[in-house]
């Protein structure tokens, strides 16, 4: 294969091999329907594209004398004018109703998700008598119900993304968009910043979990109960002792804050670090002592007063909360 | 040819004529966008069926259409064979009749473009 365009063909084929992350492999059904439209208009623009070339090919053939003024004068009027204006008015009603919402009821779960450089704060049925349930960038979602993104930003405008849910939407400081979707398909996923939002946007990603309903409803039981793992360990002093609690909550300890993610049930984070990291003890340590080696202008101050034996105690402290 | 048929042609296309059809699109436009912030701002939603918003629309887009036939009508005045190009009276009234055909079709269109996502969109936010 010594062709070079083949070989870029054929590594553009491989972002094919994705299945958390691809407008492609849907499991939501408003990307369902983006995805019908892609293909639909992809096949319109080929089939367009092919008769333009056929008509090209006929008039450069035509011999001399076939082809009159007056017809090719028609042609421009009708295939350059006329036609377009009433495929773009066709496609237009054919694209505009995908853009209408979901319809929602009172009783369909709210997700408030607040984007943050460079992580993803994120709160369970926020408006509900029942303790709040807080998480940090991770997301599970009910497969087959209704669910309403409340999305938002505290600093800096950032969009929030799961390509095989639903299309995107801005957060933006001082504005709530909703974001209405429904889940088709249990499964792990990942959605993403997609707004330039400072030096680690590209490392601003989370965890996507859809659910089958009754799993999710025994999650949401289980979550909303003190953390399990919560000990006397020394990973638990030094998490005191340093202060991590100014900034971290930790549900069943009196640490509330919420400067930076949730830890309650960290033990559960599929990924560490929003998305970008796989959540070992060692890459936890890692993380602990210096933040911005992993993330470059991540909002959590370095330790590297805390020895590497202390930062482990600490990990495997976190990586027991569930 | 009687009187009534001869109306649209004493009626002479100008400069100003010419924006008429344009300036409807525009005033479309701004009516679209008042439209959907007084619902929103009043009632929090658009109408089921924007009966008001329809009934401008089609309203704009008839005066949009007549502008459009009275150029067209002006352009086939008869008379000498293209092009037409001079200096002269007559030269001049058919450009302008034909910048004005093609404008209302412009601003035809662009008025359905604008009407379509009112009348299908349902949500303020
Ligand atoms: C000034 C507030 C602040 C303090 C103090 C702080 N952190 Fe953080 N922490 C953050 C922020 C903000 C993030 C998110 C960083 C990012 O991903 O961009 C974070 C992220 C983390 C994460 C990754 C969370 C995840 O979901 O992947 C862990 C683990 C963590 N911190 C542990 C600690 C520990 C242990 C301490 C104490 C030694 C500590 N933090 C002190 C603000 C703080
Ligand atoms: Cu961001």
């Amino acid at each position: 294969m010594r062709n070079p365009w083949l070989w870029a063909l054929l590594v553009a084929g491989l972002t094919a091999c994705n299945a958390e992350q691809s407008t492609l492999h849907v499991f939501g059904a408003e990307a369902r329907a983006v995805r019908q439209m892609a293909l639909v208009l992809t096949i319109g623009a080929v089939l367009i594209v092919a008769i333009m070339v056929a008509l090209y090919v006929r008039a450069v053939r035509a011999p001399e004398g076939r082809l009159s003024h007056d017809g090719g004068m028609r042609m421009v009027l009708w295939l350059g004018a006329i036609g377009p204006t009433l495929i773009l008015t066709a496609l237009l009603i054919y694209a505009l109703p995908a853009m209408r919402p979901r319809a929602t009821a009172p009783g369909d779960l709210t997700i408030r998700v607040e984007g943050e450089q460079f992580w993803w704060r994120v709160a369970y049925d926020p408006a509900s008598d029942l303790s709040p349930l807080s998480s940090a960038n991770e997301v599970r979602i009910p497969v087959g119900r209704t669910v309403i993104f409340e999305l938002t930003a505290r600093d800096v405008i950032h969009s929030f993304w799961i390509p095989g849910l639903a299309g995107k939407m801005d957060m933006i400081p001082g504005r709530t968009n909703r974001l209405v979707v429904q889940a088709e398909k249990a499964g792990r996923y990942r959605g993403v910043c997609a707004e330039f939002c400072g030096l680690s946007h590209a490392l601003m990603a989370f965890d996507v979990v859809a659910m089958d309903g009754a799993d999710f409803d025994a999650w949401m039981a289980r979550s909303r109960a003190a953390s399990t793992g919560v000990t006397a360990s020394r990973g638990a002093r030094l998490f005191d002792a340093h202060g991590c609690g100014g900034c971290h909550a930790i549900r069943g300890t009196p640490h509330d804050a919420d400067i930076g993610p949730d830890l309650s049930r960290f033990g559960e984070r599929p990924t560490l670090g929003a998305g970008i990291l796989p959540p070992t003890p060692a890459n936890v340590a890692a993380f602990i002592r210096f933040p911005q080696d992993a993330k470059p202008g991540a909002r959590m101050p370095a330790y590297p007063q805390i020895s590497v034996a202390d930062a482990r105690a600490i990990a495997d402290y976190l990586k027991g909360l569930k | 040819m009687t009187d009534r048929g001869k109306w649209h042609e004493r009626l002479k296309v100008t400069l100003w004529t010419l924006i008429v059809p344009p300036a409807i699109w525009a005033g479309h436009f701004l009516m679209a966008y008042l439209w959907a912030a007084i619902s929103c701002a009043k009632v929090g939603a658009f109408a089921t069926f924007p009966t008001l918003f329809v009934v401008g629309t089609i309203i704009a887009l008839t005066l949009i259409a007549l502008s459009g036939w009275i150029a067209w009508k002006q352009t086939h005045r008869p008379g000498d064979s293209a092009p037409h190009q001079d200096s002269t009276d007559i030269d001049r009234l058919r450009f302008l009749a034909k910048s004005t055909l093609l404008l209302a079709g412009l601003s035809f269109v662009g008025v359905i473009f604008t009407a379509l996502p009112v009348v299908f969109l349902r949500n303020c936010l």
